[in-house]
């Protein structure tokens, strides 16, 4: 079993972010966590991440309690468990590439960092990487020059760059149109059958969990509501994750580019007369 | 997928090997820059340092030892003297308020008038842009001259006391806090302020509403940092008249004799005073930022 969640729980205050939630992946699968803001999406993979620590539980990878890890241990374990954010979270007024050798600080000492030499073979390598995301030409801009569906091009390839063994995605396509959207899902879906890497993505559209996920997890008030395939991601259990009613049609807030808009149609043509 | 955010330069695709010498190129000439900064820096210190050594009286190294005799001196009478120390804060207090209230007062004034150069000369708040440089130019000045010169000036012109002090202190302090809040206020997010617009909020109105509750935190504690510099600048102006603490701190100095322990109770007064505004300083800002609730 390569990773185990045996009830894991955060508790914010007095409210449980993430309740005793349980769940295991065989093999390097594509997961997908869906539900509403607030639901312990995030908390979750920040959890995995120890960004945040977890009030209680385990979990478990290739066996090893990655929750009791401290001090170089887990910054160990950080490197092996790549993090891509929402906002991206370069240093903006770093050029590209620097920003992607940022992926191997783990095994880099400070004071090397601190005068910016990085070994000849990591520079070419983080190149390497851009080129095959097909951003080699921005290396040596500000990352802050870029748009937004390059700059998360940038944090996947900081985060290929760890060489990690699992890639935790936290509504990596959120804050982008739906053309780069696509872009940054394919890039995941990419890396996650061509290296084996396993992917963990929190997503916001149904679309496109059904369309990248093999797996697919559904939160609501931090449990675990739902656990299949993406076929079985009907609307009546998609209601249910997001404790919406009848009234609930997803179409409504889809990012994915509609064939079909027949029915708003005839009202634009009236606004055009 | 089209290239949205290339550039005219980035317009035809190379072959990665040549972007990598490229980059490596660049990266290169960027450590060969720093390396040649790095030498003259270190040139420029050893030569300046053997000129100043030159120029001096005695030698720097062969002065080093002397450096603990002066403050040894202080604090072994002073600890003799130990047991009038509680008397002697009672006994300055009055000055210690006194210097107090002029920094208070100057920090005030000279805060207010820095508020409204600091909005008037940045880039994107200002209501008349090509003005920017003269009042960038008058809080230049205003920062130039030495608040001691002004000080003087005025104690010639209107005698002593704290009334000259105050002037000079918050002239400075204009100068001083103009820049530090224009350039807070220049990394102040306009999505606010167009919202203000928007609904037609005049000038004065999207700065109250949209830039001082951005900045607030950040200009409160360069305020309150300014208050201890003050506080200091204050005592200081004591030398020349201003009254105040610093004027006792001469005369106990200037004797010498049998009354560096009053020395000694001045400096652990002020000390306590600098403590206790930076402990403020910390309370009104974290209220600040997280909210009263916090």
């Amino acid at each position: 079993m390569l990773l185990q969640v045996r009830n894991v729980s955060r508790v914010f205050g007095k409210k449980a972010a993430v309740d005793a939630i349980s769940f295991q992946v065989a093999t390097a699968g594509f997961v997908g966590i869906i539900g509403r803001s607030g639901a312990g999406k995030s908390t979750f993979l920040r959890m995995m991440n120890r960004l945040t620590d977890a009030t209680a539980g385990q979990i478990l990878f290739e066996g090893r309690d990655v929750l009791a890890l401290q001090g170089g241990a887990k910054r160990e374990w950080q490197s092996q468990c790549a993090m891509i954010f929402q906002q991206f979270n370069l240093v903006p007024r770093l050029d590209v590439a620097s920003n992607v050798l940022h992926g191997t600080l783990n095994r880099r000492s400070t004071l090397a960092t601190l005068f910016n030499l990085w070994p000849r073979a990591d520079i070419l390598k983080a190149l390497e990487i851009l080129d095959r995301l097909g951003i080699a030409e921005q290396a040596p801009k500000r990352a802050e020059a870029l748009s937004g569906g390059q700059q998360q091009r940038v944090a996947i390839a900081r985060a290929l760059m760890q060489d990690p063994k699992i890639i935790l995605a936290d509504e990596p396509i959120a804050s982008l149109d739906p053309m780069n959207a696509q872009v940054v899902m394919d890039t995941l879906k990419r890396i996650n059958v061509e290296d084996g890497r396993m992917v963990i993505a929190n997503l916001h559209t149904l679309d496109t969990a059904r369309r990248y996920c093999d797996r697919v997890i559904g939160m609501r008030d931090g449990r675990i509501v739902f656990d299949g395939t993406p076929d079985q991601l009907s609307t009546q259990v998609a209601r249910e994750i997001y404790g919406a009613d009848d009234t609930f049609n997803e179409a409504a807030t889809s990012t994915a580019i509609p064939s079909d808009h027949r029915a708003d149609d005839a009202y634009a043509e009236s606004l055009m007369a | 997928m089209a290239q949205t955010a290339a550039g005219p330069l980035a317009a035809a695709p190379r072959a990665l090997p040549g972007i990598q010498t490229a980059y490596l190129d660049q990266l290169r000439r960027k450590r060969m820059y720093g390396g040649i900064l790095l030498v003259i820096f270190v040139a420029m210190m050893v030569s300046g340092f053997r000129l100043a050594e030159y120029r001096n009286a005695g030698g720097f190294l062969s002065g080093l030892p002397m450096l603990g005799a002066f403050p040894a001196e202080v604090l072994s009478e002073a600890w003799r003297n130990r047991a009038n120390l509680p008397a002697l804060f009672v006994q300055f207090l009055p000055s210690l308020v006194e210097t107090l209230n002029i920094a208070a007062v100057s920090t005030l004034l000279g805060g207010l008038a820095a508020v409204l150069l600091a909005l008037l000369s940045t880039r994107g708040l200002a209501p008349w842009p090509r003005l920017i440089p003269v009042f960038r130019r008058f809080m230049d000045a205003a920062r130039a001259m030495p608040e001691i010169v002004i000080a003087l000036v005025l104690i010639y012109i209107l005698g002593g006391g704290p009334v000259p002090a105050v002037i000079a202190i918050a002239l400075h302090t204009s100068g001083a806090l103009g820049k530090l809040f224009s350039e807070v206020a220049e990394n102040a997010d306009l999505k606010p302020v167009e919202g203000l617009a928007s609904v037609g909020a005049g000038w004065g109105q999207r700065m109250a509403l949209g830039i001082l509750p951005q900045v607030a935190p950040n200009w409160l504690s360069y305020a309150l940092m300014r208050l201890e510099i003050n506080v200091r600048a204050s005592a200081i102006l004591g030398f020349v008249g201003e009254g105040g603490i610093g004027h006792d701190l001469k005369l106990a100095m200037q004797w010498g004799q049998g009354r560096y322990d009053k020395v000694v109770a001045i400096f652990l007064l002020l000390f306590l005073t600098i403590v206790i505004i930076d402990r403020l300083s910390d309370t009104a800002r974290a209220r600040l930022v997280k909210g009263a609730g916090a």
